[in-house]
């Protein structure tokens, strides 16, 4: 009996060509990793340069090429993707009580769609006349003029665009149809449920990068005056089209991990979720609302004053719905039977660097204070305490909650616990500076600063160096998991279905379809 | 560093303070809540947990609270946004130029300078603009930031408060020199301002082809003493031989008023060996004949060897 789960067969080629939703999430969480470090080592070089005042490691051209790859590989590779590609892929079916996903071979073909885009986004480093310097934004007309390989990076941001867009659909289709038997909507749990709300933006917003990354190319290549002034165009039309993609597409990262954080919350407490319905319908709003704030990243472009307002009022409408996930949190911990294990630790400073990401949005989100800064290192601090303090964390909360049912094994916790702090202190002190520097006027993408900035970058830079030693003791940590303890098959007690079955999980998840009578969350 | 000198500062920080301190006293309150029923109600001393039913009243109160709260936080932002952008009619207009990487500053006199000078307590008003890609014209110590947009004219205004010098900075991301784009606000009384805006290019002991140069951004990518920037020097550049790369091949030729008139019109057709192309735009339309005459000059006669 024992080598029945999903990770037997052994062999390359079953992998690579496996249906099985669970040896797809494997590939993807393969994948998004090497991404991941890779798009960190970037982002430590680029901290190296930034250690000092002046030129340390690089010149001006290389530092621009560089923040611009970390921010392709950062967006388009690892946090788009991240959490649904990977847990998604794996635990969607397994929770609601199906074999697989709906379109098995489609969700193969999306992963190889993945990989094409990513192989060219590599290849756009390389290739042609030398790395894209716009930044990972391709603002117009300056991605129409630079003599650099923008196409084919545009390009790779089009094909991965696909991928997302087909893996929505699969999702959508799944929720739908393959529900167990007795599984009403409010019967599911409220990590499917935040999938389902983040697959409809990726099918419904990812077309519209598309046919602006096409318009850039047909600019560039045809001459048709899209965005570029001097042949007609409209360059803020450009950032309009950008943002109204990529402003919801900062809600496809962050809706699945406050999905993970709803999940392993009450598992630690042993408590039931407070607010199920109240945490639905503000996953929702958050999609619905989040289509319509796209304008607050435009605050000092040049758009209209009437716009500018009306985009204010209703991105701190869409603050509200956060903020009821984190009431509803912090109510479930009230009364729990708290155990404070890895994933834990990881959770509770997801919600704490949340909070920061989330208050120092509203200051961004006011027209008096965004306008001093707007395009300062205030706005790197807040997207990184969302982005990775967020959406990161959740990840890396997610592996250390569901690593025993993906590989049977446990990982070494204390080892862990220990990375775990390392992270969490690099994170602070390498992103907290850049809110003081933002304050002071400190502005993005500068290869070089004024000596009074120089307090805050050394820090952060020390930061960096911190954050990076303990991603790669949280790797070492994992990796060498595959030698650790066999893990039972409910570890954590937790009550969903994925902890119903044997570590790791059988071939078609289910010896028998379970019969749905009760809530996801039913603690007695 | 966070000293405020217009008149938006002083209420803008105070919406900075309203939005902080409200912010603070949530995530103080909340990361308590949260480190606090980790200890009480871990499973060592609290071996059972309790279930506890949803309470509508409660998530009807954590929706209306919030809600109200923010809204007053947009409000009051959205209160003090509006007079930065109601441009008063009696103040003097300055009309703002952003390239690559260089800023340009016209005066209603017609005086052109690359650094502000503005006089204390007196608003100005600025038509801003940008010659290639999309600039953010930058004043941290004022608060104040728009971008500069090709083929489009933006606006902004403000009073500056305080006798000083302070740092303009591109905010938009522009290219290889964008964290060089840096020029200088300096507030002066306006008496002095007066006499500085009297002083005509012809006052100046500067060669006029220098100024022509400097007014155009060419010394930002061009240095004067010899250090590569994006282009190459012009240090010691007339009657210089110079190797060429022409429709792909090697050439060599000798920098004379043909030569650099050529490379301001046409400057890809031309490309001096080690540098690419498409890094610099055609001057045919910026700089005329009689300007040309003046660079030439100056190259000629009055440039650095």
């Amino acid at each position: 009996m024992q080598n029945t789960n999903y990770l037997y067969p052994k062999g390359l080629k079953g992998w690579l060509t496996s249906t099985d939703h669970k040896r797809i999430g494997v590939m993807y969480l393969i994948a998004i990793m090497v991404f991941f470090l890779v798009g960190g080592i970037l982002g430590g070089i680029m901290k190296l340069e930034l250690a000092q005042p002046g030129q340390q490691v690089m010149d001006a051209q290389t530092y621009n090429g560089l923040f611009t790859v970390h921010g392709i590989i950062m967006i388009f590779l690892v946090v788009i993707p991240g959490l649904s590609a990977v847990f998604g892929n794996f635990f969607l079916p397994i929770m609601i009580g199906a074999k697989d996903v709906v379109f098995p071979r489609l969700n193969l073909l999306s992963f190889y769609i993945y990989i094409v885009g990513a192989c060219i986004a590599v290849l756009s480093q390389f290739a042609g006349s030398g790395p894209p310097d716009t930044g990972w934004t391709f603002y117009a007309p300056y991605s129409l003029e630079s003599d650099t390989n923008v196409v084919m990076a545009v390009f790779a941001a089009f094909v991965l665009g696909f991928s997302s867009i087909l893996t929505g659909l699969n999702f959508i289709v799944t929720i739908h149809r393959l529900r167990a038997p007795g599984m009403g909507w409010f019967k599911m749990p409220l990590f499917p449920w935040s999938l389902y709300a983040t697959a409809w933006i990726q099918v419904l917003a990812t077309p519209i990068i598309g046919i602006t990354l096409l318009m850039i190319a047909a600019e560039r290549f045809l001459n048709i005056g899209f965005f570029d002034p001097t042949l007609g165009g409209d360059p803020i039309l450009f950032q309009h089209l950008f943002w109204i993609y990529s402003h919801p597409a900062v809600y496809i990262m962050i809706l699945p991990a406050m999905g993970v954080i709803t999940e392993i919350i009450p598992t630690f407490c042993q408590r039931k979720v407070f607010g199920y319905q109240a945490i639905v319908i503000s996953s929702l709003a958050i999609a619905g609302v989040g289509y319509l704030v796209w304008g607050h990243h435009m605050f000092t472009s040049g758009m209209s004053d009437l716009s500018r307002w009306v985009f204010s009022l209703l991105t701190f409408i869409v603050a509200i719905p956060s903020a009821i996930k984190v009431f509803n949190w912090i109510a479930t911990m009230y009364k729990g039977s708290i155990e404070l294990r890895t994933p834990f630790l990881y959770t509770l400073s997801f919600i704490f660097q949340f909070m920061i990401g989330g208050i120092t949005g509203l200051i961004l989100g006011s027209l008096a204070t965004d306008v001093h800064v707007h395009d300062t290192y205030f706005v790197v601090a807040h997207f990184h305490y969302i982005v990775f303090g967020g959406m990161g964390f959740a990840f890396f909360a997610a592996i250390h909650y569901w690593y025993p049912k993906m590989f049977g094994r446990m990982y070494n916790e204390r080892r862990a616990n220990w990375a775990w702090g390392v992270v969490f202190s690099g994170f602070t002190l390498l992103y907290f500076p850049m809110f003081i520097l933002g304050l002071q006027g400190m502005p993005r993408r500068y290869f070089d600063y004024l000596p009074e900035y120089t307090f805050g970058h050394v820090l952060s830079s020390i930061g960096a160096a911190v954050l990076l030693t303990g991603l790669f003791m949280m790797v070492h940590t994992l990796l060498a998991g595959r030698n650790g303890k066999v893990a039972p098959a409910n570890p954590w007690g937790g009550k969903t279905l994925e902890w119903t079955i044997s570590s790791p999980p059988p071939l078609e998840n289910f010896v028998e379809v379970p019969t749905i009578t009760e809530g996801p969350y039913e603690y007695k | 560093m966070f000293k405020g000198a217009s008149n938006f500062a002083g209420s803008i920080d105070s919406v900075f303070l309203y939005i902080t301190v409200i912010s603070l006293v949530f995530l103080i309150g909340l990361t308590i809540a949260m480190v606090w029923f980790t200890i009480k109600y871990s499973r060592k001393r609290h071996p059972k947990a309790v279930q506890i039913k949803d309470n509508m009243k409660l998530e009807v109160a954590w929706t209306v609270i919030p809600l109200i709260i923010v809204l007053s936080m947009f409000y009051y932002g959205y209160t003090v946004f509006l007079p930065m952008r109601d441009m008063p009619d009696d103040a003097m207009l300055v009309k703002a130029t952003g390239r690559m990487w260089d800023w340009t500053f016209e005066y209603p006199n017609g005086k052109k300078d690359r650094v502000l000078v503005l006089p204390v307590d007196k608003p100005v008003k600025f038509d801003l603009t940008s010659a290639d890609v999309i600039h953010s014209f930058y004043i941290p110590a004022f608060r104040v930031k728009e971008d500069m947009v090709p083929g489009k004219i933006t606006n902004m205004w403000f009073i500056p408060t305080i006798k000083d010098t302070f740092d303009v900075f591109c905010a938009e991301y522009c290219g290889q020199r964008h964290s060089f784009m840096i020029t200088h606000a300096i507030i002066v009384s306006p008496e002095e301002f007066e006499q500085w805006l009297a002083q005509t290019d012809a006052d100046s002991d500067d060669h006029p082809g220098l100024i022509i140069m400097r007014n155009n951004a060419c010394l930002s990518c061009h240095s004067l003493d010899g250090s590569k920037l994006v282009g190459p020097s012009f240090k010691g550049l007339y009657n210089s031989p110079k190797k060429l790369i022409i429709d792909g091949k090697e050439t060599q030729l000798v920098a004379n008023d043909e030569y650099i008139t050529r490379a301001i019109y046409d400057p890809d057709a031309e490309l001096v060996k080690g540098y690419g192309p498409k890094l610099m735009r055609s001057y045919k339309d910026v700089i005329s004949a009689d300007d040309m005459v003046q660079i030439l000059d100056y190259f000629k006669n009055h440039a650095p060897r």
